[in-house]
């Protein structure tokens, strides 16, 4: 019988926007039946455009950086975009695919998306601005799934 | 050892080696064979596990000046 995985992403970081989907397209390259349930600001990995998607360096110690520098620094306008684009800069020199490649990758491999419905009332979003294929649905619609896999990730 | 189809997996990081491993047997015949090289060390227990997992044969695997040669015969 195929094997199952079932992941919850909540969050809508650059940082922690990468397990889903690299563990999504991988459990799909290995013969799983996959399915994602994006709920909160994980809702935003569904977006076209995942441009928002961030990284910040404030108020997360553990992120490496070319130099110490101190909170109130983190603080200041603009650092948050230039910490997303030295770390989109670091994955694609270390051969990191993309979010957006591994998204595809995971689409290609027939893993299912779904979209919390309550967040998108919650957080008023346009369902346009969603990629195609997507479904949505609620808690119920995840336990289905979720009852008769093997893996089942909260992320 | 004779192939059919070559990977070159330079410079990718995980989870790609292994996910361009899937899409490359996709198209191929039962019994031929894929020669995959890489230079993520990762992708050593990494393409021992897709094997085990998948049921594609691991036929052999090698090592130099930091490349990894593997070749997958499909299932």
């Amino acid at each position: 019988m195929t094997k199952k995985m079932a992941i919850i992403a909540t969050k809508g970081t650059l940082d922690m926007a990468y397990p889903p989907f690299i563990l999504g397209s991988t459990a799909a390259a290995l013969g799983y039946d996959v399915q994602i349930f994006f709920t909160f600001y994980g809702l935003q990995l569904l977006k076209k455009d995942l441009s928002d998607v961030k990284i910040s360096p404030l108020a997360n110690p553990a992120m490496p950086m070319p130099v110490p520098m101190p909170v109130f620094v983190q603080m200041l306008p603009g650092m948050e975009s230039m910490a997303t684009m030295m770390m989109k800069d670091k994955l694609k020199k270390k051969g990191v695919a993309s979010l957006e490649e591994l998204r595809s990758m995971c689409l290609e491999a027939d893993v299912k998306f779904v979209a919390c419905q309550m967040t998108v009332d919650l957080f008023e979003f346009d369902k346009s601005d969603f990629i195609e294929g997507i479904e949505f649905g609620g808690a119920a619609t995840f336990m289905e799934f979720a009852g008769e896999t093997d893996i089942c990730l909260f992320v | 050892m004779e192939f059919q189809k070559e990977l070159d997996a330079r410079g990718l990081n995980c989870p790609l080696p292994i996910l361009k491993t899937k899409k490359s047997l996709a198209d191929m015949n039962p019994g031929q064979v894929l020669k995959v090289v890489s230079t993520d060390c990762g992708s050593v227990k990494d393409m021992q596990a897709f094997a085990k997992q998948t049921g594609n044969e691991l036929l052999e695997q090698s090592e130099s000046n930091g490349e990894y040669v593997f070749f997958m015969k499909k299932k």
